[in-house]
């Protein structure tokens, strides 16, 4: 972890301003990107009254590290910031925030849709849902393992491809991997 | 010792959220599965599951990885943050 980076794992609120001014104070990036994940309304059709976060403490911010490294591996970021809540959270309240910097809007962007996508299939967070009718433990969802998997995938392919057009490329594409 | 911890439905149905066993020889991440699978009706249904994770020492694992004395295990349901 760099000074560059902020993880945290926190029960309280998060400031969106707060965090945009941390991640926007360098002239050198030209781009922020940030996502904002919250508490809504419904889930498969049944309503949700809130929401209870468990987590795995230790390992959940041992994961959020290991991702935003891999993102900075990805893509030239400056700022880098992941922040989730675990605990109680009402309906309509922020649960995660991601936020990153960087010269050029296309890596800001690609990587904060990368972090979310790993955190939501990487990190120990486990939601537990209240509704009308009782609690309910929410079940994985098939589409984002797809998600995270494709990122794997076009790794994978650039990496082909490389290897392909010149083997001088070689050492640095084993290096990536 | 090894600590083994469960989270979310896991935990839930299991009624505890971590237990110590002692470490044996050979021990994978898989045959501890199966040694605890082995209690009752109960925990072999929850630790059956084909969609159960395991994490060694805080970090995602094959069912295949080794075990020392000391290690730390945690058997839980798919993630769902974010």
């Amino acid at each position: 972890m760099t000074d560059t980076d902020l993880v945290l794992v926190q029960s309280g609120d998060f400031s969106v301003a707060h965090e945009y001014a941390r991640l926007a104070d360098d002239p050198a990036d030209g781009a922020v990107v940030t996502f904002v994940g919250k508490v809504r309304d419904f889930n498969d059709g049944s309503e949700v009254t809130g929401l209870t976060l468990e987590h795995y403490p230790g390992m959940t911010e041992k994961v959020l590290q290991q991702i935003a490294q891999e993102a900075r591996g990805r893509w030239p970021l400056n700022r880098l910031t992941l922040i989730h809540r675990v605990g109680s959270l009402q309906l309509g309240e922020q649960i995660v925030f991601i936020g990153v910097s960087s010269a050029h809007r296309k890596a800001a962007f690609d990587a904060c849709e990368f972090l979310i996508d790993f955190l939501k299939t990487r990190a120990p967070f486990w939601k537990l849902e209240q509704g009308q009718q009782g609690r309910r433990w929410i079940d994985a969802r098939d589409s984002d393992a797809q998600a995270a998997e494709a990122w794997t995938s076009a790794q994978q392919s650039t990496e082909h491809s490389s290897l392909e057009h010149s083997s001088s490329e070689h050492s640095s594409v084993e290096k990536e991997a | 010792m090894i600590k083994v911890l469960f989270f979310a439905q896991v935990r839930e149905l299991l009624g505890t959220d971590r237990i110590e066993i002692p470490a044996r020889e050979g021990e994978t991440a898989d045959s501890l599965r199966q040694q605890l699978a082995a209690r009752d009706d109960k925990w072999a249904r929850v630790l059956g599951s084909d969609k159960l994770l395991v994490a060694v020492n805080q970090t995602l694992c094959q069912w295949n990885t080794q075990l020392t004395d000391g290690d730390e295990v945690a058997f839980f349901p798919p993630v769902t943050g974010g």
